[in-house]
Order: C-alpha cells, then structure tokens, then sequence
C-alpha cells in the first residue's frame, strides 16, 4: 500500500515525526482498534484515533444521545439527540477523515457477545462508564490476550492504565474485585469536568497510537491518576498479582459472567 | 569529492516545507541501507532543513549543492531502517 497524495498532506505532521515516518502511518491506517462505549471517553478516543487514521474503529454502546451528554461527549452534537450515539459517533469520525472505517455497534456489551466483538481487534479501549463492564472487559482482554486501555473519570479526577495480557498486571490485580454498590459514588455525587474525559480520551488515543506504533513505553504495570484540581499527573506502580484470579498462572475466573446492575452509571 | 553511486533520484521542485521533508522521507524509507538518495528543489529554506532533518534522523548527508540559480541538490545515504 502507497501513501496518496492526500495521506501525505494529512498526515504530514505524522510523517515527519522520527517514530512514525510512512511506515508507521500505514500502521495506524491497517490498526483496528475497538471501544466499548461512545460516550465521555469514547467520544475523544474515537476522535483522535480518526484523526490519526486508524483505519477500523469498532464501537459499542447502547445508547441515544441525551442533552445532558452534550457538556462532554464531543461526537454528538444538539442535532443529533435522539440518535444512537455509535451512527452520530460514526457519522463525525467519517467526515473527520474518509479513511476510517467506524463499525457501530447498537447492543450491551455482555459475557455473550464480548469474545465475538473483540476477537479481529488488535487493541481494545475501555471508555465504560461503570464498574460491571470494566471488569467483564479486563477479564474478556486477558482471556484473549488482547491489549487494554482502560480509562476511567469521576469529578475532577482521571485514570489510565494499560494492561498488556502475559506482560503485565490487570485490572484486577489492581482491584481484585468489584467495589459494593454503595461505596460506589451515588448517581447525584458523580458528576464530571466535562474538559477530564478530554484528557484522559487523549491519554487512551496517545497509548493506543505508541502501542501500533511500537514506540515509547506504556502505563504497563502502571495506573496514572490525573488530579485536576491539583494539576497533578501521579504514576502509581501496579505489580502483577501472581495470585490474580484471572491473570495468573491458576486463574479461578475462567468464564466470563455479567454482573448484575445497582451500580450508577457515571 | 569522488563521484558517488545515486541509487534513487527525486524531484521535489515547487514544493515548500514541511512536504519537501515528507516527501524525501518517504523516498528514503522505501531504501535499502547503504543506498544514496538524490533530491532535487527550489525551496531555499529545505536545503538547510532537509540536511539537518536527515542527520537528526541518523541518515549521512553526503553533499548539498547549489547548481544553479533556483536549484540545489542534496545527496543522502541511508544509514538506518
Ligand atoms: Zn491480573
């Protein structure tokens, strides 16, 4: 495959870069990357990884877009309230850039269809907004041992990780189970700096793109908290359990399962 | 300065920056190493950016040569994938 004309023009400031040049370009034009939701982290992954070529983009979510989205999900706008969030999320990553495939996918992600989903993905991107989809998503990555950038937001603070099955730690190493529902912020407690699902969405597009890449380090074993307030980037160590029960050698968790509801969607 | 081998030549006349650099990028990543590279343009500014871009990115340059009045050439051996 050649460059066009165009694709050096528009990724011209790609190209020029010593770690990306034509090769990598192409690499990001053939990368396929999948996200599992189209909302506050979806929107400004998608987006950036649009921007940036990745030539397939898989998302998942359920959704129609609220006017209550609007103060931070970037990919939808006022006219599109009303219509599923993956068409309004495919529609803006398309005309952003002709060379992206987005594959929207109008359904819940669960223990039944996760597998199927992600499967002829290279990287999957968590942009979940609750706590039962991070976990059936960490442990459907390790299981199929593909990478995970997981991104999570609440208030003023954000968190990336990037767990690569077989080489590093995983979410449950860092948390080994769910937090109980009710010491989980109430739906009334959990509001968001519109501006922090940017951030953190730039962190998950910048780790997916290094990853293609094959450039620079990643948060490997690694949980970066992002505390706006402070305006403090804090890297925290997150060494593999050896006795994980879905990462290590005597796994315990060897199925996925769905956990139920009860907890507020942030 | 002896006469080297030009494994490729490129003519980038009428292009200003950053595509000269692009398009000599992409020219030199399609060599072998060891391979010299020949580009020709008109844009004053990329006959002093080219050659530094180049050594930033670990390629020799082997000569940079104004050879007429619009035109220069600059000669580059791929020292790196
Ligand atoms: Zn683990």
């Amino acid at each position: 495959m050649e460059l066009t004309e165009d694709q050096l023009h528009r990724y011209s400031r790609h190209i020029i870069l010593p770690e990306v040049g034509g090769k990598g370009q192409k690499k990001i034009l053939n990368a396929k990357v999948f996200i599992v939701g189209a909302g506050g982290l979806g929107c400004p992954v998608g987006y950036y990884l649009a921007a940036a070529g990745v030539g397939t983009i898989g998302m998942i979510d359920n959704d129609t877009v609220e006017l209550s989205n609007l103060q931070r999900q970037i990919a939808h706008s006022t006219k599109k309230i009303g219509v599923h969030k993956v068409d309004s999320a495919k529609e803006t990553f398309e005309s952003l850039n002709p060379d992206v495939k987005v594959i929207g996918i109008k359904d819940r992600i669960s223990k039944d269809n996760i597998k199927d989903l992600i499967k002829d993905y290279d990287i999957v991107v968590d942009g979940s907004d609750n706590f039962p989809t991070r976990y059936l998503v960490n442990d459907a990555c390790v299981m199929l041992k593909k990478p995970l950038v997981s991104g999570a937001i609440l208030r003023f603070e954000g968190q990336v990780t990037t767990i690569l099955p077989g080489e590093g730690h995983c979410y449950r190493c860092l948390f080994e189970e769910m937090p109980p529902p009710g010491l989980v912020p109430s739906c009334q407690e959990a509001g968001v700096l519109g501006a922090i699902t940017g951030v953190v969405g730039a962190l998950q597009a910048t780790e997916v793109l290094k990853l293609i890449l094959g450039k620079g380090d990643v948060l490997k074993n690694m949980l970066l908290i992002y505390d706006a307030l402070k305006v403090n980037f804090r890297r925290v160590k997150v060494p593999k359990n050896p006795d994980c029960p879905v990462c290590s050698d005597n796994p315990t968790i060897t199925e996925l399962q769905d956990y139920d509801a009860g907890y507020c969607r942030i | 300065m002896e006469d080297v081998r030009i494994d490729k030549k490129i003519n980038i006349k009428g292009l200003i920056c950053p595509y000269t650099f692009v398009k000599s990028k992409i020219a030199i990543e399609d060599m072998e190493v060891g391979e010299v590279l020949e580009i020709l343009l008109d844009y004053e500014e990329a006959s002093r950016s080219i050659p530094k871009s180049m050594e930033d990115h670990g390629h020799k340059v082997l000569k940079v040569e104004k050879i007429n009045d619009t035109d220069w050439i600059i000669q580059v051996r791929k020292e790196k994938e």
